[in-house]
């Protein structure tokens, strides 16, 4: 099964830590760490196998891959095929690259929930689920149409409802039926609900 | 109006805003950021407002994940969050929990119990993956075995998706809670005949982790895989099936025999490396016997190696290695491409390709392999010219130096070794230096002239790597010095003023090895000028050599260089011999005043010697007579009896030798026992490793043993029983039972081997005094040195490969719901599968159902106590009708003793389970 899979920059830095058994956070680093010594120690146009057994106990392999300035490493144990898992890292990337439109390092440092989100999708408790980027795509745009707005988005509504407060106060149509509107179509959330709720209680209206 | 909740809603960092604060924030100062987020989040996610709770607990899971924050006090929030009806919001929960929740250890999770069963029983697909994945990451005993009805469900579920996911669940479930094998099995077995790519792609997966801990069980679905082998064409399929033949074909030689054909043929046509890589490690691990196969997977392990791809290179040389251990003879014929792989730019390959290396090594090529690998490592960089160097070592080493024929030319080579510019392996080859001084008697001379030239070269001094060689160089040369040809240059050697560069240590053991030559060169001198007053008649010989040779202090002197020692003699003068005592007085003086203990010590042992020789020596040069006769004659003696003392011949010794140590008369061993007891009272004494199991009973045990040592008249066998315990915990206060040892009065040299014949000397090699005596030369009637050795305790013990208990719990639920309790092992692999009537069409009361149906058997077998505690706890379930048919299972269990008989009974009656693979 696939112990592991951790995405980090050429700096070292982790960008993405799923590991499929349980490890405390500071064993996490402590890895992300040592592998990461190994790994910017290698040269281009070599291997893509490490040698872990110190770190991860016998039988246990890690292949990685630089995708510009990330490394993908998986780690995995002897009931998968070394290439297989290259290949599957390929399908990660892929996919990465369909639901975020030409991925960059920054599309997954923003995007700490859907990264997660595909990589459960492709791999689960270890065991790999889905090998077709296609596949994985759409079941992950699937679930993003279930979720409601992002959040920032939400936020920013909710702010320009309050600060257009004044014009509204002026107008309590047009601003019950924006707030209806806005809460069908974006399934917005409970607390601008509350707000509208408290201020037609109040000495709003 | 209520604002702070508000305020806190619309101002409340989102977990961008919080990844874009940390990209800014200058290097150094990211932990105070950090914690000062943490505080902040400390705030947020007490709050009742849900969607203030998310952000925070959204902002803690990233923090938690990618910096490392412990946030383990956070647990509760998760499973408080969890229950929230709106998807973002449980999506985020689950995840946090997948991240953070010890299964072990975090008690929160029984809390999640409940929401996780309502949504792996929802509608909504999403939330029942979400359901899935956290479930896989956490599972515990206890909720594998809650929700494995759920579960259950799930496994026939018409959306592939969830299916998916439901298999890939079970393999967690299985490995927490064996019994809901019993219950899940059939379905998983079903979904093997499934034309999804999807489901059997994850169906074959789970089987492949199943069957690597226990694949016999597994041999009756063998016609299933054998099936998919042949129809299927996914890459991800066959590889799992593959692995899952691996296994099996071991166990089964007909099924290898059945698999072997469409395995070639895969390996032929199929264009995908991994999968033709699989072929290939599968023939090779799993049907080495099939002959025409394995040629065909060498023939495509050549074509990878000839491949510029690193990675299939590598691989290749795996492969290489695993048919290595079966099939030198592939390796061979790949030597030329394994070899130019050294070269290669990547670490990985190299080591791959010594290591293969290391496997073609025997008598004949291991000199041209040596000479190979030694030239490339002096090419390559440190690393890996140690791994190199490291590799000769142990190979060299391996198994008493079995490949090794010529020592002189391996003694040689360890000294080139060591000289290797970036050598660190001082430690092993100074151990093997000394072992095969101690071994290999024939390599002696030549160990000494090797050790010489270290000994030697004030170089070598400067390198810290070097300083254990040049301790065992230092040592044999003392040791060996009667083979020497020039002791003198030895002495002034281990003296030379750079010695001050090594460490106390070492420096000990050079100023013990110049004592060693100080003395050898004054017993000779004795020898050659000595008169019958002052040595003892028997000794004195007119020609050193063949004294030396013949001399009862087994010395030897090999045939190679008979002059050796003679060219020693005409050194040895009084003024030469007095200018080595003074060299030797002069550069140890200082050291008598030494801060380190070793050296002050070794140092003031050679100028004790110096004060009590020196007199004489004077003596002698001043022809004095008289006074001096009376010190000289002790003098010598004394000289004689050190150098007696120092030449005894040092033999390697067997772990077991003090057990042939017979009793000596009068040694009241229990009585020192009983004291040890009073004066040490609890002190724990270091025992042997053999020993440090048992210690945890130590107090106790010897507590009952002495009780016992006190009432000893009665030997009941429990007593008996508990000395003999205590024997055993205690065996190194023991020597060896008088009656065992009653052939030998004596205390036999540590190294005296059991058997006395030499002709048979292939595990022990007879030392005995009679062959040196009658100046047998072994090497000559031998066609290898000796080396010697000893068959007994040296070997050491191969840890026993242990399956996990859990492992033969599956395993155990996999036979019976594969095989019923009637149905034989023997040749099912030609079955059909299993077509589960029972279970198919039933929902959860059915599997409370099989449940009581299986307890009968449940409590005949070892998984009746897992049983029980899931009876016992489950009973607080709040699922209704499931509560009820517990509850019934439950009372039925309370009087399991008495209706034990009956539920065998009524086994034998009831309807007998349907042979599923008939």
């Amino acid at each position: 099964m696939i112990r592991g899979v951790i995405i980090m920059n050429d700096q070292g830095k982790p960008r993405l830590i799923k590991f499929y058994e349980f490890q405390p956070p500071e064993k996490q680093q402590e890895l992300v760490r040592s592998i990461y010594r190994v790994l910017c120690s290698r040269a281009e146009n070599v291997s893509n196998f490490v040698k872990v057994d110190s770190l991860f106990g016998p039988d246990v392999r890690l292949v990685y891959k630089t995708f510009a300035t990330l490394y993908f490493v998986f780690i995995f144990d002897k009931s998968e095929n070394e290439l297989a898992m290259i290949d599957l890292m390929q399908v990660f990337v892929e996919t990465l690259n369909k639901c975020f439109r030409e991925v960059c390092e920054l599309d997954i440092v923003f995007n700490f929930y859907k990264v997660h989100t595909i990589l459960d999708e492709i791999i689960l408790g270890g065991q790999v689920l889905e090998t077709s980027s296609e596949e994985v795509a759409s079941a992950v745009d699937a679930i993003s149409r279930s979720l409601p707005l992002p959040l920032s988005l939400c936020a920013y509504v909710c702010a320009l409802v309050s600060s257009c407060e004044w014009v509204l106060r002026c107008n309590r149509h047009i601003l019950v039926q924006l707030s209806l509107r806005v809460g069908k179509e974006w399934q917005f959330h409970d607390s601008i609900y509350s707000w509208l709720a408290e201020m037609i209680a109040t000495e709003l209206w | 109006m209520k604002g702070p909740s508000l305020m806190d809603s619309l101002f409340q960092r989102s977990i961008d805003d919080l990844i874009k604060a940390l990209r800014l924030t200058p290097p150094g100062t990211e932990p105070a950021f950090i914690a000062k987020a943490i505080e902040e989040i400390r705030l947020e996610i007490k709050s009742t407002d849900p969607q203030t709770k998310f952000l925070a607990l959204q902002k803690l899971t990233y923090l938690h994940s990618l910096h490392g924050h412990d946030m383990s006090w956070a647990a509760f929030h998760s499973v408080e969050l969890s229950s929230s009806a709106s998807h973002s919001h449980k999506r985020t929960a689950y995840l946090s929990a997948a991240l953070s929740f010890n299964p072990a250890t975090t008690d929160v999770i029984l809390l999640l119990t409940h929401h996780l069963r309502k949504d792996l029983s929802s509608p909504n697909a999403h939330a029942v993956s979400l359901a899935l994945s956290t479930l896989s990451s956490i599972c515990n005993p206890d909720l594998a075995r809650d929700l494995t009805p759920e579960l259950f469900t799930l496994l026939s579920s018409s959306k592939i998706t969830v299916r998916k996911k439901a298999i890939a669940t079970v393999l967690g479930v299985f490995k927490q809670y064996p019994d809901s094998v019993r219950v899940c099995f059939k379905r998983v077995v079903e979904n093997l005949e499934n034309l999804d790519l999807g489901i059997l792609s994850a169906v074959v997966g789970l089987f492949s982790e199943l069957t690597e801990n226990e694949p016999r069980s597994y041999l009756p679905l063998a016609p299933e895989f054998y099936k998919i082998l042949v129809d299927c064409k996914n890459n991800w399929v066959l590889i799992k099936v593959l692995k899952i033949f691996a296994k099996l074909a071991p166990l089964e030689p007909r099924l290898g025999k059945r698999v072997v054909e469409p395995i070639c043929e895969i390996m032929s046509t199929m264009g995908a490396k991994s999968l033709v890589f699989e072929c290939v490690r599968t023939i090779l691990t799993s049907m080495s016997e099939h002959d025409s196969a394995v040629k065909l997977a060498v023939g495509k392990v050549r074509e990878f190696l000839l491949e510029d791809d690193p990675n299939l290179k590598y691989l290749g040389l795996q492969a290489l290695s695993i048919v290595a251990q079966k099939n030198i003879s592939a390796v061979v014929e790949n030597k030329d491409l394994v070899v130019k792989s050294l070269s290669d730019s990547d670490i990985n390959i190299r080591l791959e390709a010594l290591r293969l290396v290391m496997c073609i090594v025997s008598e004949d090529n291991v000199m041209e392999i040596c000479r190979i690998l030694i030239s490339h490592s002096l090419k390559s960089d440190p690393e890996f010219c140690n791994e190199i160097l490291g590799f000769i070592l142990l190979t060299c080493g391996r198994n008493y130096y079995e490949v090794i024929f010529y020592f002189d030319w391996y003694v040689l080579f360890l000294g080139e070794m060591a000289r290797v510019p970036h050598c660190q392996k001082g430690d092993e080859i100074a151990t093997q230096l000394i072992d095969i001084g101690m071994r290999v008697k024939d390599a002696r001379s030549q160990l000494v002239h090797v050790t010489r030239d270290l000994v030697i070269d004030p170089a070598l001094l400067g390198n810290p790597f070097m300083h254990a060689v040049l301790a065992a160089a230092a040592w044999v040369s003392g040791e060996y010095i009667m083979l020497s040809r020039n002791p003198f240059e030895i002495m002034e050697a281990l003296l030379q003023p750079r010695t001050s560069l090594l460490s106390p240590s070492v420096r000990a053991v050079y100023i013990h090895s110049a004592f060693k030559v100080l003395m050898f060169c004054m017993y000779s001198y004795l020898r050659l000028n000595g008169d019958d007053s002052s040595l003892p008649s028997t000794l004195i010989d007119s020609e050193l050599v063949s004294d030396v040779e013949l001399d009862d202090q087994n010395m030897i002197v090999t045939n190679g260089q008979p002059l050796s020692t003679s060219s020693v003699i005409d050194h040895l003068t009084q003024e030469s011999i007095l200018a080595l005592v003074n060299l030797a007085e002069i550069n140890l003086g200082p050291l008598a005043g030494s801060n380190e203990l070793e050296v002050l010590e070794r140092s003031t042992n050679v100028l004790g010697l110096i004060k009590l020789i020196k007199p004489m020596l004077l003596g002698s040069l001043d022809n004095g007579e008289g006074d001096q006769a009376k010190g000289e004659l002790t003098a010598s003696e004394t000289v004689k009896m050190i150098f007696d003392s120092c030449s005894e011949d040092l033999g390697p010794v067997s772990v077991n030798a003090q057990e042939r140590v017979p009793i000596p008369d009068g040694l009241g061993l229990k009585e020192n026992l009983d004291d040890l007891e009073e004066i040490c009272g609890d002190v724990k004494l270091p025992l042997l490793t053999s020993f440090s199991l048992v210690r945890p009973q130590y107090t106790e045990a010897s507590s009952n043993a002495d009780s016992q040592g006190k009432e000893e008249s009665e030997p009941s066998s429990e007593s008996t029983s508990l000395l003999a315990e205590h024997r055993k915990r205690h065996g190194l206060y023991y020597l060896a039972l008088g009656n065992t040892m009653a052939t030998s009065n004596d205390y036999p040299p540590a190294h005296d081997p059991k058997d006395k014949v030499a002709d048979e000397a292939e595990d022990l090699v007879k030392l005995t005094e009679k062959s040196l005596i009658t100046g047998k030369k072994p090497s000559q009637s031998k066609p290898r040195p000796v080396v010697v050795k000893f068959d007994d305790g040296e070997v050491t013990n191969v840890t026993t490969d242990r399956t996990g208990i859990k492992a033969d719990l599956i395993s155990g639920a996999v036979n019976k719901v594969l095989l019923g309790d009637e149905a034989t092992t023997s040749s099912s692999s030609r079955r059909k599968p299993p077509k589960s009537r029972r279970v198919t069409d039933e929902s959860s009361a059915g599997i409370a159902k099989i449940d009581q149906s299986e307890h009968s058997k449940a409590g005949s077998k070892h998984h009746g106590h897992g049983k029980e505690r899931r009876h016992q706890s489950s009973a607080k379930d709040k699922d209704h009708d499931h509560k009820d048919k517990q509850k019934s299972d439950s009372t039925a269990h309370g009087k399991h003793r008495s209706r034990h008989r009956a539920d065998k009974a009524l086994e034998a009656q009831a309807p007998v389970i349907p042979d599923f693979l008939l």
